[in-house]
């Protein structure tokens, strides 16, 4: 809410608080202040080194170059038709000021006036926003000749002031405006915008932010006088009021007022709704949305000649009732709207009028004929008026006003708002709570406003349905609740004293105290949560800043780990000791993109999608890592892993959210440098290197690496399976080249992997070392020829098992093919280690290496090759 | 003899001093030192010479082979060390040539936020707790004390998930980590319902807002909450529990301050600014010059809550509190996009 600092002084002392001790006052108390917008007042100014404390913008008007003078004559000047000489006195000397505003325009060339016309005067030197120009820019007026004439000073518009971003005419000031003044005296200001957390509602209005400045600075708050002078007939003579659920209308009283004459506000008043964020349109308008912002009660002005008209000659008859579904409304922004059964109309006999605390009905609104005319001229109204003089064309003004002041249910209200799409300044109260007693002081305080700013007449009385009165809640208190759940030491005399500057009704009892929620708040509840309620607006009110802090003194629980998390973060050590960088990426995707690797049919699917590219959750991790290596596939060197969920519809029910690993590699091995050039690419067993060190890592040893089955995204020929205690956890491989071709991949082949993190969680590590020998090993070389059918993880298994323990380590250096050796063959060459706990002779591994052998060329045919 | 003595001496250290190289050095040797060189002939005749003249010859022989050796040797370092001092010269490198390279892995920026925070709060003895991603509006709203169309709700604009009619108990994204609080205080006091342990836990995770992808707004991003459920847990508690966090987490001088505000799920509920660290207070961009940044908010566990999560709120009371490892990121990098998060550049990643 953007709150006027010189409305708040309506009804607090404000001496002694410069504007930045009353936003610091309120923003510590949850009433935040994002941005302070200064409109005249003087600003702080930041040494160097000094500490900022808000946001701050805006512009202050200098005091001796901007001040209150009038116009005493406005001439044609002698070289501009467009343009007009202004005799003007600022209350020391006349002046002759140059100005192209249209709002004066018309009293071109007509003499002195007889009244003379109050405005904004900014003299040769003044800093002013530029009025000409796009969004706000600073400037200083200087003297210039335009059109032959001099010019060094100016009568400001609005956006030249910083008021408003309004440029068109200049400011017209209230015929009482004090000439000589500096302006700043006058209507300078500063506004803050102020955010309303939803259980600050009672808030939201100029009375609500001062009765909380109130309670924190010990001050008084200043009550409005409302007195009415009534005559007449009653407003009970001529209208009834029927609310047929009080469960959504607890509340509805009207008010009447006679002969107003409909003309724009003062202009202090439509100064204050702009800077509150409201659009100044006529003087009653005005006094509904003025009355509104000050006390918190949304109002309702209706012509009241027109339901008089509707009633013929019965007596006008209010009723609130929910819609019928289907049922239609043409609201004063002139929509027609389908109601359902969910919304409450206010309506008479005839039918429907408003749609309940959310807009009025084109009908029934408040008229300004005067506005028809500007229409008729051709004369462009401002944005906004025009829609409101095109609706109907009634021909006249509206002369009397009926005013409604209500209470609805706020979740209807929220509701209603939602499903039209209709936020406004009331339904923002409404659907947050405004507490029935404020209907009353609503109407009578918009009378009041109405009378003062259109000369009416207020009818005498009101008629007050009022059917479900709310209960004050009642909350028990004790010190030791305050000491339990603050940790401050609070007698029930000062926990008493802390809640009366909040207007609660206190009365101390044997154990503590009894507390009463004041009427203006519905956000107090009972027992427990009564008791959170109340304590914290102990807290506040004592300030949470003079609150002690300590360590907390309750037993420490009993530790526990949480494995799964723990084991994940090894996980990811792993993956990044193997020199992969992690990623992590969006949960949504779409059934499309993920098509590219993998099809599914059953998906969580988003209801209410952000993009049409998101509509799901994802199923596969492979394809978002996947993604992730395409958009980066512009680097030299692509090694990537995720660790996170893919989602598994359940129906009706929560989805599954098994944990996956994927990895993506592609690109050069070794990245290029000055001197390193055309490192080889990645493949096949650049990937399995890390898997391999994954594994151990994650101890397990009996690791299977067997061909794939059925995984269409890879190449058949180039992938694993992979088994640990003889489960498959996981797949890898080089991506199947007709996958590939669906992604934007430079040549190098894009190897990837996916493993199921719930299988190689639940599969048994092996704990444990093999001991290092003391003993000198003896090492030798083997190479065989073999069929190309024979796979090496078999000749391997093959040597170990042979060779027994002596055989410690079995390592392939290389393999190769050759006419020479045979079409359909290849060699391999085995590195093997012999060590046992003593010295082994050159005879003992000769023995164990014969063993080999001849079990190699008995089992696979191989041939030692010299 | 001793004149010819004396002749050998002087030639040969002549024509040592002009030897600059090794191989020159080696053919000095032959023919100065050498078995047949002058010098050796004069031991070799050494038998012919005369009694008298034997210890004379011997003496000076003697004395000139060793001048010629120790010449010898010290010529022999002085060429190795200028040999030395030649290729040391040649091999000079231009040592502003870049480094090679190393291509190692890394996690993730979030991934990183989320261990330090996580291991500051584990030293405070909150212990990770884990829970899903996707919620039923019970656990995400419902039992949080939002209930159903309560204003607050508006504070989350929600991702739903298809799931047929379920009434007032539709699916969604969670929009917070606080789901977590109840289905942890569920689990701890199903362990002994008549007198429930205490609780210590850091939820971390991914939670998800309907929003427009822009340089200020995500749909999804990381929280870290904090519970802590026990009896005669006060806001004083919660108030020294943030500081030593603080503290940790931003510097023994960092300075804070707790703003009153709302969260339906704590009462009363704060919101915890530190002094702008990048600017020391004085404004800056980053703390749109209020020389504050918001960094978490937190709160007293509202009845309600602990009464759903199985904890009679006559007996225990509770803290929570949450932040954003993403955000903590953005203020202390300044990084002015979120969208990087997510967008995965190894050019950003490889930043961090
Ligand atoms: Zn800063």
């Amino acid at each position: 809410m953007k709150l006027p600092i010189s409305w708040l002084k309506d009804f607090i002392d404000l001496d002694g608080l410069t504007v930045e001790d009353i936003a610091r006052k309120l923003t510590l108390a949850g009433l935040e202040v994002d941005e302070i917008l200064y409109a005249g007042l003087e600003m702080p100014v930041y040494k160097d080194g000094e500490k900022h404390e808000f946001k701050t913008n805006g512009l202050a008007w200098d005091k001796e170059k901007i001040v209150v003078a009038e116009i005493r004559e406005v001439k044609a000047h002698p070289n501009a038709d467009k343009l007009t000489l202004l005799d003007l006195f600022d209350g020391k000397q006349e002046q002759m000021v140059l100005t192209g505003a249209p709002n004066i325009f018309h009293l071109k060339g007509t003499g002195r006036l007889e009244k003379p016309i109050k405005v904004a005067y900014a003299k040769e030197g003044s800093t002013l926003y530029d009025g000409h120009a796009e969004g706000l820019q600073l400037m200083t007026l200087k003297r210039a000749k335009i059109r032959g004439v001099d010019s060094y000073s100016m009568v400001c518009s609005e956006k030249e002031l910083g008021i408003t971003d309004e440029s068109d005419g200049i400011i017209l000031l209230d015929d009482d405006a004090p000439v000589g003044m500096p302006l700043a005296d006058y209507i300078g200001d500063a506004v803050l915008d102020i955010s309303i957390l939803p259980n600050m509602a009672r808030n939201a209005n100029v009375i609500g932010i001062a009765r909380e400045l109130a309670a924190l600075t010990g001050r008084t708050l200043k009550q409005p006088q409302i007195e009415l002078k009534t005559s007449g007939e009653s407003v009970e003579s001529s209208v009834a009021i029927e609310i047929s659920n009080p469960e959504l209308n607890p509340r509805f009283v009207l008010g009447l007022i006679r002969n107003v004459e409909i003309k724009p506000s003062p202009y202090q008043i439509q100064r204050r709704l702009k800077l509150a964020g409201v659009r100044a349109i006529n003087n009653i308008v005005d006094a509904t949305n003025y009355a509104m912002i000050e006390l918190g009660e949304p109002l309702h002005a209706f012509d009241y000649d027109i339901l008089k008209q509707r009633a013929g000659k019965k007596k006008i008859k209010i009723i609130t009732r929910a819609a019928k579904d289907g049922e239609k409304l043409t609201t004063l922004d002139g929509v027609e709207r389908k109601l359902t059964s969910m919304n409450v109309l206010v309506c008479d006999e005839k039918g429907s009028l408003s749609l309940a605390g959310v807009m009025g009905g084109s009908e029934s609104e408040v008229y300004d004929a005067s506005k028809e005319v500007l229409d008729a001229k051709g004369i462009e109204p401002k944005d906004g008026e025009m829609t409101q003089g095109k609706i109907t064309s009634r021909g006249r003004s509206t002369v009397n006003v009926l005013l409604e002041g209500a209470a609805w249910n706020f979740i209807n209200i929220r509701r209603t708002a939602k499903q039209h799409n209709l936020p406004s300044e009331a339904s923002f109260r409404f659907s947050r709570g405004v507490h029935p007693a404020l209907a009353e002081t609503g109407v009578m305080r918009g009378l009041q406003y109405m009378a003062a700013w259109a000369n009416g007449v207020v009818a005498p009385g009101l008629v007050d349905a009022y059917p479900l009165k709310p209960k004050d809640s009642v909350v028990e208190v004790t010190p030791k609740d305050v000491k339990r759940l603050l940790g401050i030491d609070l007698t029930a005399e000062e926990v008493s004293a802390l809640l009366q500057k909040l207007e609660f009704k206190t009365e101390i009892t044997k154990s503590g105290l009894r507390v009463t929620a004041p009427a203006h708040r519905m956000d107090i509840d009972e027992g427990m949560v009564g008791l959170a309620d109340v304590l914290e607006e102990v807290a506040r009110s004592y300030g949470f800043d003079n609150i002690p802090t300590t360590a907390i003194a309750d037993a420490l629980p009993p530790q526990v780990g949480n494995p799964v998390h723990e084991w994940e973060e090894h996980l990811r050590n792993l993956l990044v000791a193997a020199g992969l960088q992690e990623v992590v990426t969006y949960r949504m995707t779409s059934p499309e993109r993920e098509s590219r690797v993998t099809k599914h049919d059953e998906y969580v699917r988003i209801a209410n999608p952000i993009a049409p590219e998101r509509s799901v959750l994802r199923r596969s991790l492979l394809s978002s890592v996947l993604e992730v290596a395409e958009k980066n596939a512009r680097a030299e060197s692509v090694a990537m892993f995720e660790v996170g969920p893919i989602f598994e519809p359940v129906k009706n029910d929560l989805p599954n959210e098994p944990r996956r690993l994927a990895i993506v590699m592609t690109g050069a091995r070794i990245v290029s440098a000055w001197d390193v050039k055309d490192s080889p690419r990645f493949d096949f067993f650049d990937l399995k290197g890390r898997i391999e060190l994954l594994l151990a890592g994650l101890r397990f040893t009996d690791i299977v690496y067997a061909e794939t089955v059925s995984q269409p995204h890879l190449h058949p020929g180039k992938s694993a399976e992979v088994k640990v205690n003889g489960q498959v956890v996981g797949v890898f491989g080089e991506l199947h080249p007709l996958a590939k071709e669906k992604y934007e991949f430079g040549e190098a082949p894009v190897i990837v992997a996916e493993f199921n993190l719930e299988k190689l969680r639940g599969a048994n590590p092996s704990y444990g070392i093999t001991p290092v020998s003391e003993f000198p090993p003896i090492y030798e070389d083997i190479a065989l020829i073999l069929d190309e059918s024979v796979a090496a993880s078999t000749v391997e298994a093959l040597i170990r098992q042979t060779g027994g323990k002596t055989v410690t380590d079995v390592r392939l250096f290389d393999v190769y093919r050759d006419e020479k050796i045979g079409a359909g063959k290849k060699s391999l060459a085995y590195s093997l280690t012999y060590q046992a706990e003593k010295t082994l002779t050159d005879a003992e591994a000769a023995a164990i290496r014969n063993k080999i052998v001849k079990r190699l060329e008995n089992a696979l045919g191989a041939k030692l090759r010299s | 003899m001793l004149d010819k003595l004396n002749e050998i001496e002087k030639t040969a250290l002549e024509s040592l001093s002009s030897i600059r190289d090794q191989a020159a050095l080696d053919a000095w040797r032959v023919a100065n030192v050498g078995r047949s060189s002058p010098l050796m002939q004069v031991f070799a005749e050494f038998g012919k010479l005369s009694k008298e003249e034997k210890p004379v010859i011997g003496v000076a022989a003697n004395r000139v082979k060793v001048a010629l050796e120790s010449a010898l040797e010290e010529k022999t370092q002085a060429v190795k060390n200028a040999a030395l001092a030649k290729s040391l010269e040649e091999e000079k490198l231009d040592v502003t040539l870049p480094g090679r390279e190393i291509k190692v892995g890394r996690l993730h920026p979030s991934t990183q936020q989320l261990r330090h925070v996580l291991a500051i709060l584990a030293e405070m003895g909150f212990q990770v707790y884990t829970s899903r991603e996707v919620e039923t509006d019970e656990y995400n709203f419902q039992l949080l004390n939002f209930p159903p169309h309560h204003p607050a709700r508006d504070m989350q604009d929600t991702i739903y998930v298809e799931a047929g009619e379920r009434g007032d108990n539709p699916i969604m994204l969670r929009t917070q980590t606080s789901p977590g609080q109840i289905r942890a205080m569920r689990e701890y006091s199903a362990r002994n319902p008549n007198n429930p342990p205490p609780i210590r836990i850091a939820s971390p995770g991914m939670c998800f807002r309907h929003e427009q992808i822009t340089a200020r707004s995500e749909i999804q991003f990381n929280q870290v909450e904090g519970l802590a459920v026990g009896k005669n847990i006060t806001f004083a508690d919660l108030k020294g529990t943030i500081a030593d966090f603080v503290r940790r987490m931003f510097g023994e001088g960092a300075r804070l301050r707790f703003r009153a505000s709302y969260f339906p799920f704590t009462e009363p509920s704060a919101e915890v600014d530190v002094e702008c660290f990048v600017c020391g207070g004085k404004g800056c961009q980053v703390c749109k010059n209020s020389g504050w940044l918001e960094i978490l908010g937190c709160g007293m566990v509202h009845p309600n809550v602990l009464q759903n999560g199985g904890y009679d709120p006559k007996v225990y009371s509770g803290f929570a509190w949450g932040m954003g490892p993403e955000r903590q990121l953005m203020l202390r990098n300044k990084i002015n996009d979120i969208r990087y998060f997510w967008g995965n550049d190894t050019r950003f990643l490889e930043q961090f």
